[in-house]
């Protein structure tokens, strides 16, 4: 073994990632996930309690006690792991019956889970197409979509991000392919905004192409009984493929799925790789995930909770004077444009017991750095009114108050 | 050659920009790592260019640094156009 060359390599790599300031510090909680929580940032640094703005834990659920409780049965009654994938000897009668519960939910025939939902998206585009069929994507869609389609031999078009003109163009480019697949995040997760998938649908029918899906940020809480941007645009049964997560409303643990009609599942199963060699999710994940559903389809009270504070969390800090991305999901943009100053309004955020990450290229485009915040039905009115003091002082201290795109960039440089 | 340069141009500002971006893109404008054009966008320019002056570009040539300017582009379709200007 040598490992002069490797390390010299490895070492400029991680030199150039921090010259670029793009190095990513973990912060370590030290307690359960939920609205306040305590971590060690840096490493060393004492423990301090924080309001957390920036989870995905959108319906509260993360440490919900009822799903606590439940997978705590779990553990007793399936065990903790499966030691096998999926069809060799990995699937017990809880991962069946969360496939049918989350079918159901999303009002699809059948699903197949994976481990990951970035595990669903790297199977679906490689099982079902091949290059004769084009698939034609928005350009903003998940990381995990990009790789699941470079992963198919279909041949890619994407269009402008929820560029309806843009997007009938590309059906049209693409009318002599055998099949076409549109693929959108039903909730765009740096952004916040919908897609448009009434006029989705439509162009789809118009040109005969499939609709897809990646629903991660909307399951459970999007739409008036949470079923998701489908039911939200009222195109429940105008949608052929579902993909999404157990790892954000849905109790996040992890696990996701492709949902669809039932030969889609089937052939996830028949043919999908992360399906085939990578082990199922543990039993008390499954038997907690479907806990989960059970109580959501039982009350829309958590998702109407979330709306509320929603609506309350963006006026509060328009009212303050920030620029926020237009939408009414949970997840709220505050632009700040410049990389440098959303990671000192980060940093200063934290000093005022707010846990709220910024977000620079290359995650979200040039010019376009934000601070990214997130509501949860665990949230309350208090936790809000806590963190829209800290934006407030520290909006002030680095004067972004009142200000627009133009100002800031003028202010604070590109 | 400015026919084709201004051809490509054209096609990266309808293809890329959105109606109100002011943004302005010249031959020499880099449109990856200036953040205009990301590699999985980049294909339409690939697609565009392959059909219009019917040539195939092997995915080794289509780099991102062949791309990243104008010039840099009609500089890789003469290498499969020697014919243009």
């Amino acid at each position: 073994m040598s490992y002069i060359a490797g390390k010299r390599v490895f070492s400029e790599m991680i030199q150039k990632i921090k010259e670029d300031g793009l190095y990513k510090q973990e912060r370590l909680i030290c307690s359960p996930q939920g609205p306040e929580i305590i971590v060690r940032f840096p490493e060393n640094a004492p423990e301090k309690k924080v309001i957390n703005m920036c989870a995905n834990n959108y319906l509260g659920l993360s440490s919900h006690p009822e799903i606590v409780h439940a997978a705590h049965n779990a553990l007793d009654d399936r065990g903790y792991g499966m030691s096998s994938v999926r069809f060799i000897c990995g699937t017990q009668d809880v991962h069946r019956q969360l496939e049918l519960k989350i079918a159901e939910f999303l009002g699809m025939e059948d699903a197949c889970v994976f481990s990951s939902c970035l595990d669903a998206n790297a199977a679906l585009f490689e099982v079902l197409l091949t290059e004769e069929d084009a698939i034609i994507a928005d350009r903003l869609v998940h990381a995990s979509i990009i790789d699941g389609i470079r992963l198919s031999k279909a041949q890619n078009f994407n269009f402008k991000h929820s560029n309806m003109e843009h997007l009938e163009e590309k059906l049209q480019e693409t009318q002599n392919h055998r099949l076409r697949l549109i693929v959108v995040d039903g909730v765009f997760s740096m952004d916040g905004d919908m897609a448009p998938l009434d006029k989705i649908c439509e162009l789809a029918e118009k040109y005969d192409a499939m609709v897809a899906v990646d629903d991660s940020h909307a399951t459970g809480f999007i739409g008036k009984t949470g079923r998701g941007t489908h039911e939200y645009f009222g195109v429940m049964d105008k949608v052929d493929i579902i993909t999404t997560t157990f790892g954000k409303a849905l109790g996040g643990a992890n696990g996701g799925c492709v949902a669809g009609k039932k030969e889609i599942a089937d052939l996830m199963k028949q043919r999908g790789r992360p399906y085939l060699f990578s082990n199922a999710v543990p039993p008390p994940v499954a038997v907690a995930s479907i806990r989960v559903l059970d109580i959501l389809s039982q009350t829309t009270e958590r998702r109407d909770k979330l709306e509320r504070l929603t609506a309350y969390w963006r006026k509060g800090l328009t009212d303050a004077g920030f620029d926020l991305k237009e939408g009414n999901t949970p997840i709220v943009p505050v632009m700040l444009y410049n990389a440098k100053l959303a990671q000192q309004f980060s940093k200063e955020l934290y000093d005022e017991g707010v846990y709220a990450v910024g977000f620079f290229f290359p995650v979200v485009p040039m010019g376009q750095a934000r601070i990214r915040t997130q509501i949860s039905a665990a949230h309350e009115k208090e936790h809000l009114d806590f963190a829209l003091d800290a934006f407030k002082k520290v909006g002030e201290r680095l004067g972004v108050l009142g200000l627009k795109k133009k100002e800031i960039l003028a202010k604070f440089g590109e | 050659m400015d026919e084709h340069k201004k051809l490509i141009l054209d096609y990266v500002k309808r293809e890329y920009l959105e109606e109100d971006d002011d943004q302005e893109v010249t031959y020499d404008t880099p449109l990856i790592s200036g953040g205009i054009v990301d590699s999985f966008s980049m294909v339409s320019l690939k697609v565009f260019l392959e059909k219009k002056y019917n040539i195939q570009i092997p995915d080794a040539k289509a780099t991102p640094q062949a791309f990243d300017t104008v010039n840099n582009i009609y500089k890789l379709l003469k290498e499969f156009r020697p014919d243009l200007p």
